[in-house]
């Protein structure tokens, strides 16, 4: 075979040739703005949606159960549940974020400008991460300030509520990248929503405190990480908490670190993106 | 030292499942050609596209732009190309001018409006600016999709069917475009299945069939290895039998037309003519045709199928 020829020292006249490594700003920044224009670009479906379903458990079990059930001596159950919805909201905002994002440009196809730019695997991650965030705090955000219409709450401690709220939609944002990768229809994103996400934030003592649990049920609650990320996220409204917050810090950073670390690598191999 | 070609390509195989889909192919593309990219439906034609563009992984070989690694300095290699996509994609939350600026802030580019509004100009896209990318048509997104490979000026741009349902006025805006393009100095890959297309714009071509580059030369020596003929020549009435230095050549006939094949490099037009003259009818009109790519194209695939049973 006669092999074409050439050599490779000397580099083209051409004007810009980009850093062969190293993180750069001006793309990533790109793709994380585009991905928070392309929520609030349908904010009434991705912002206003999730809120008005968070008053509405508001409003219903608040009044429901509000002058019977006490969880903490001094906080009513209504201001009790508050920090759990919203945790809950973060979550599923932050993980519908980057997932529905990816899903959708895999089925439409426009997935291509993604893969033919010169985005790198860390990049991709970081934008996509980071809008996920932005959507998952806007949301929390909103349902905070309207909250606060209707009682009183106290915030204790802000850099736990700001810590918490950055892991928990941080390593959601991150699942939502596995899931969006791994997931070739809407659906399966959906299921993944429906009998993953949706049963476990529930469950994660967002309406009661897992000490009133039977034991067997308590034990169960203990091995899903989203019960530390409430917990500790509660713990910075009210000083109060069912385990301790070093522990509750310590299994949402594992799980965020975890999901972060299989989302790059994931986006790194190319998986299901580049065939 | 030579610089690196455009694309530099080296026993380069992809396998998916069982299918061999690229069975080793060679090619440089040097900087500053239009290099026209053939083959029938399924040859690997995009799929070498892809490789280049890191869209699809290779199974083996290398693959190259200006020295750059397609997988290991992806980077640098993709921020040299720009590739027009076969399949008609298009992001529906975005106008076509947010669609462009945010595909140049991919490549880094914050501040572009001025080659974008030329991009746009160029390809007749301006009253589209602030259009949803939804409601255009789907020659309109082909344009777009053009524009889009642009926005970064890569010194290389590889356009995978280009024309596909694309009108005759954009098709020759399109071809206007492209050879400008290249005048100044940016190396064009063009894949097409109008060959009339390949023919008019690219200097060099190659050929692929199943996954193997079958031919690979000038667009003129590509032709010029076709040095036959065919003679149409129509007659007032039946010229009757043919004498033996023209029955050779027959390869056709009609009520009063004969239609003679005949090798150029071996026999002498003008002995047939006279031949055709001494025939005892009137001749009312000659028709010499050569050979197109078409019929280049035609018979590099048909011998390449009979060599490889
Ligand atoms: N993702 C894939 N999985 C499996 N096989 C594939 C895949 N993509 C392409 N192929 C196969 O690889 C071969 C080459 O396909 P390719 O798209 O490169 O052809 P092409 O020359 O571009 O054809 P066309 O002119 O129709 O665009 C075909 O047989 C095709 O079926
Ligand atoms: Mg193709």
């Amino acid at each position: 075979m006669n092999e074409p020829t050439r050599s490779t020292h000397s580099l083209p006249a051409h004007p810009r040739i980009p850093p062969s490594s190293g993180f750069r700003f001006t793309p990533t920044w790109t793709l994380f703005y585009k991905e928070v224009l392309r929520f609030g670009k349908v904010w009434l479906q991705t912002v206003a949606a999730p809120l008005v379903t968070t008053l509405l458990y508001l409003v219903v079990f608040g009044h429901a159960l509000g002058g019977r059930v006490s969880v903490y001596p001094g906080v009513s159950y209504t201001a009790f549940i508050v920090p759990g919805l919203m945790m809950m909201s973060v979550l599923q905002n932050a993980f519908a974020n980057s997932s529905s994002s990816l899903i959708q440009a895999k089925v439409t196809g426009n997935i291509v400008f993604l893969l033919l730019s010169p985005l790198g695997p860390s990049e991709i991650f970081v934008a996509m991460t980071a809008a996920s965030i932005v959507r998952g705090v806007v949301v929390g955000f909103a349902i905070l300030i309207l909250a606060l219409f209707y009682l009183q709450l106290p915030i204790i401690h802000p850099l736990w509520v700001l810590v918490f709220t950055l892991l928990g939609a941080g390593g959601m944002g991150a699942l939502g990248l596995i899931a969006g990768l791994w997931a070739e229809k809407f659906d399966q994103i959906a299921g993944f929503q429906n009998f993953l996400i949706m049963p476990l934030t529930f469950l994660a003592g967002v309406f009661y405190s897992v000490r009133s649990l039977p034991p067997a049920w308590q034990k169960i609650s203990l091995i899903n990480p989203f019960f530390y990320v409430i917990d500790g996220f509660r713990y910075g409204f009210f000083g109060l908490s069912d385990v301790s917050v070093w522990l509750c810090l310590a299994v949402s950073a594992v799980f965020a670190a975890v999901a972060s670390f299989l989302a790059w690598r994931l986006l790194r191999s190319g998986y299901k993106l580049r065939q | 030292m030579s610089p690196p070609p455009a694309v530099w390509v080296s026993g380069l195989r992809k396998a998916y499942a069982s299918h061999l889909a690229l069975a080793g192919v060679d090619l440089a593309i040097p900087e500053g050609e239009f290099f026209g990219l053939l083959g029938p439906n399924g040859a690997g034609k995009s799929t070498l596209i892809n490789i280049l563009a890191g869209m699809v992984q290779r199974s083996s070989g290398r693959a190259e732009i200006f020295g750059f690694d397609v997988e290991r300095d992806y980077r640098r290699s993709r921020q040299m190309l720009g590739v027009v996509p076969q399949e008609l994609a298009y992001d529906p939350f975005f106008t076509v001018r947010e669609f462009l600026r945010l595909q140049s802030g991919y490549f880094g580019l914050r501040r572009n409006d001025d080659w974008i509004d030329e991009l746009m100009a160029e390809l007749d896209l301006t009253d589209k600016a602030n259009a949803n990318l939804r409601s255009l048509s789907g020659g309109m997104k082909r344009r777009v999709l053009i524009a889009q490979a642009l926005v970064h000026r890569p010194p290389v741009v590889v356009l995978d069917e280009p024309t596909a349902g694309v009108d005759v006025e954009l098709r020759q805006g399109l071809w206007r475009f492209m050879r400008r393009y290249n005048r100044e100095g940016h190396t064009v890959i063009l894949t097409t299945h109008y060959l009339e297309e390949a023919e008019e714009l690219c200097s060099r071509i190659g050929i692929l069939q199943r996954g193997r580059l079958i031919a690979l030369d000038a667009k003129d020596h590509l032709l010029a290895r076709f040095t036959w003929r065919v003679l149409t020549v129509t007659f007032d009435k039946d010229p009757g039998p043919l004498p033996e230095t023209l029955a050779g050549f027959l390869s056709g006939a009609g009520e009063n037309t004969l239609v003679l094949r005949l090798d150029q490099s071996r026999h002498s037009l003008s002995s047939v003519l006279a031949a055709l003259q001494d025939l005892p009818a009137q001749i009312l009109d000659l028709h010499v045709q050569e050979p197109d790519l078409e019929d280049a194209f035609t018979d590099i695939l048909g011998n390449v199928g009979i060599e490889q049973p």
